[in-house]
């Protein structure tokens, strides 16, 4: 290729920069859903028969359930045929460390900016690659076990940690819970597994990276993390996958378990392939993520920054059971050309003295929808809850659309609820005022936005804070003109 | 440095600016007075880059470039500053990420290299002590909650870290009150050099007993009316506007 070629390549692909393919050799199942496909994923991963058991099981209960359709979302219709559910690069055997993982994928992710070498990474986070339906690499494991930390993909958890996998796998999403959800329990593939023991404090940011590769694949990964009393991690996941014509279709579940006094914080900086300017193509993000403060004084802490998809629909939520537990939802979602958005949270207060607090940052641009869709269900009992909802749309032009719902459900005397909510346009005065300074158009909007978001941003761990500024602004590109 | 010629200019249907020409050297200051819905702020407007307006005559030309081609920014770049009458806010920008997201935006235009960190805070925190400025100025967002005298300080705060070569000033004496209006003065005269330019918008001559301008013009329904020394500002005070319309009538 010609260097100016390239150049024009680069300024074509310019709004999605991780949208490149890893040329590999893959092992991909065939097209198609049945319960062969569910055995023949099972026996790939040479998975224990409780596994199998439970994979089976939530089939069933798959069949029997339909789409829902009660989010502000069009699309055309899925086919569960159509797609594989298993594709993963091929190897001889499982590598044993990183000097044995396909040069090709550690090529990937540095290209990513996500280098697998430990020598290489940021001090201080320690990263589980998933590469369509596997686990490539986890690194820092080593420095973690000291810890008593175990961080480790999905699949080696069910041999390594049977006990733990039975106990808390579905505790918190069960099978049933959604129609997602269960085919998510029926087929998913890999994904990644944290478990901080009692009274340890994780001593890095761990972080799992999620990319899609390989075409006409869907990727269903489940994570699952447990926080025993007095415990503290925050964890971090990413996701890219490349640009192609048809849509592809990511349904994964996240487990958070908090036990006594234990803390998770749950960062997600969403960066999947959202279709070109037209619609065509991008991400279908169907994600089911709770967290279970089942403990006292637990705290469960999502932020999310979602600007990539087609299609997202996702509600990390909160069960506040234990007594003076804490949950917190920090939102920015980001819809810019045809992206659809229906994303929110639930937070059910089933404790005495639970808190909550929702602040939700929707962004829409070109003929973007973006929805905030939001319950605080209070339960009897629940003496003393509390919850903060702030929900603020931003519209940038005139072709978008944002909207919210909030359900609020509230059965006991003692709650306080507090909800505000504002929808602002970027003005021509902000933007101008900004050009008279000497800011460019969309350098304006990218600081009036990231402006706007503030008050999520500042949960981000720093790193990723800095990433998701970077992010946001490529994603409202071409969106001022 | 600055040159207007028979420009002409309306607001949809509206004409508003009908053949206002100037000339503008290095180092002068220059008063706009009239009454309102003169043009005063259009013209301000127009030199600024502003969209809604449209040019149907005339021409203007900043140190020889033809300036009504240039985007807003490239303007803002090329040293021109526009002080606003009504400073917008921006929720969560704090006022110092804005100042060096500004100057270095202008340093690269120029060639330049980004400012150092150490060295833009050094900058900043005299500049503020200068306009009797709180340090916790700074990190709050731009405009966000601030009073009218402090919009307008910031403003003056913005030109003194910019620069700019062609400063516009629109209205920034309207909301101040006696004490503000001396700091902003004073600001003001601070940056005041032989190769920098003044226009000064506005209504009284309140402004120009601090800031002493070398010529004034008066405007009115889209023209420049009258001009004359620092004494014209003092008639006008004295005998009102009506005075002009009654010699434009006759």
């Amino acid at each position: 290729m010609s260097a100016s070629q390239e150049q024009i390549d680069n300024l074509i692909h310019k709004e999605y920069k991780p949208g490149f393919v890893t040329d590999l050799e893959a092992d991909t199942l065939p097209p198609g859903l049945n319960e062969e496909v569910i055995r023949a994923i099972s026996q790939r991963k040479n998975e224990p028969p409780f596994m199998l058991a439970w994979r089976l099981k939530a089939y069933e209960q798959w069949l029997t359930m339909s789409e829902p359709d009660w989010a502000y979302l069009d699309y055309q219709a899925i086919d569960y045929n159509s797609i594989s559910y298993y594709s993963a690069p091929k190897v001889k055997e499982a590598p044993k460390s990183l000097d044995e993982v396909d040069p090709k994928l550690i090529e990937t992710y540095k290209k990513l900016g996500i280098p697998l070498h430990e020598q290489e990474r940021l001090a201080g986070v320690a990263v589980d690659a998933v590469f369509d339906s596997v686990s490539v690499a986890t690194t820092f494991k080593h420095k973690l076990k000291e810890a008593g930390v175990i961080f480790c993909s999905f699949s080696e958890a069910v041999h390594t940690h049977p006990e733990l996998i039975q106990q808390y796998l579905g505790s918190v999403v069960p099978p049933s819970d959604n129609f997602f959800a269960a085919l998510n329990a029926a087929v998913f593939s890999d994904g990644s597994f944290v478990f901080i023991p009692k009274g340890v404090r994780c001593p890095m940011e761990l972080s799992t990276y999620f990319r899609i590769n390989a075409a006409n694949t869907g990727q269903f990964e489940r994570t699952l993390i447990i926080a025993e009393d007095y415990s503290h991690v925050s964890y971090l996941e990413g996701c890219t996958a490349p640009m192609r014509d048809e849509n592809q279709l990511h349904a994964a579940v996240v487990e958070l378990i908090a036990l006594d006094h234990a803390e998770i914080k749950y960062s997600t900086v969403q960066n999947w392939y959202p279709g070109d300017e037209e619609g065509r193509g991008g991400i279908f993000n169907f994600v089911t993520k709770r967290g279970d403060c089942r403990g006292r004084h637990a705290k469960i802490s999502w932020t999310q920054v979602e600007t990539g998809s087609a299609i997202t629909w996702k509600y990390p939520s909160c069960i506040l059971r234990g007594d003076h537990s804490i949950g917190e939802f920090y939102s920015v979602a980001v819809s810019n050309h045809r992206q659809q958005a229906d994303t929110g949270t639930k937070m059910i207060h089933i404790g005495k003295n639970t808190k909550s607090t929702i602040i939700s940052k929707g962004i829409s641009a070109g003929r973007a929808e973006n929805t905030y869709r939001g319950q605080v269900k209070i339960l009897p009992g629940a003496l003393n809850a509390r919850n903060y909802t702030q929900c603020d749309s931003l519209l940038i032009g005139p072709k978008c659309g944002a909207h919210t719902f909030p359900y609020i459900e509230i059965k006991e005397p003692t709650a306080r609820l507090e909800h505000e909510a504002t929808t602002a346009k970027i003005s021509e005065d902000q933007l101008f005022f900004c050009q008279q300074r000497g800011l460019s158009a969309e350098d304006a909007v990218s600081m009036i936005v990231n402006g706007f978001c503030k008050q999520v941003f500042k949960e981000l761990p720093m790193e990723f804070a800095v990433e998701a500024q970077a992010l946001l602004g490529i994603s409202l590109e071409g969106s001022v003109g | 440095m600055l040159s207007i010629q028979h420009l002409e200019a309306r607001a949809g249907e509206q004409a508003i600016l009908n053949g206002i020409s100037l000339e503008i050297k290095p180092g002068e200051v220059h008063a706009i007075m009239g009454p309102n819905g003169s043009g005063k702020s259009t013209l301000s407007n127009i030199l600024a880059g502003r969209e809604g307006y449209e040019v149907t005559h005339g021409s203007v030309t900043y140190e020889g470039k033809d300036l009504l081609v240039m985007k807003p920014e490239e303007r803002a770049r090329e040293g021109i500053f526009l002080a606003f009458q009504y400073p917008v806010e921006i929720p969560g920008v704090s006022n110092i990420y804005l100042l060096k997201a500004a100057l270095n935006a202008i340093r690269k235009h120029h060639g330049q290299t980004e400012v150092d960190a150490m060295d833009f805070l050094q900058l900043v925190k005299s500049k503020i002590k200068s306009l009797n400025l709180d340090e916790q100025f700074l990190y709050r967002g731009v405009n966000e909650g601030f009073s009218g005298g402090e919009k307008k300080r910031n403003e003056i705060l913005q030109m003194a870290i910019l620069e700019p070569r062609l400063c516009i000033l629109d209205e920034t004496d309207s909301g101040l009150d006696i004490d503000a209006l001396k700091i902003v003065a004073d600001g003001v005269n601070a940056l005041r050099s032989p190769t920098r330019s003044f226009i000064m918008v506005t209504h009284y001559q309140r402004l120009l007993s601090y800031i002493k301008p070398d010529v004034v013009h008066v405007l009115a329904q889209g023209r420049i009316v009258k001009s004359g020394g620092p004494e014209l500002a003092l008639e006008l005070e004295a005998r009102g506007y009506g005075w002009i319309d009654a010699s434009l009538n006759h």
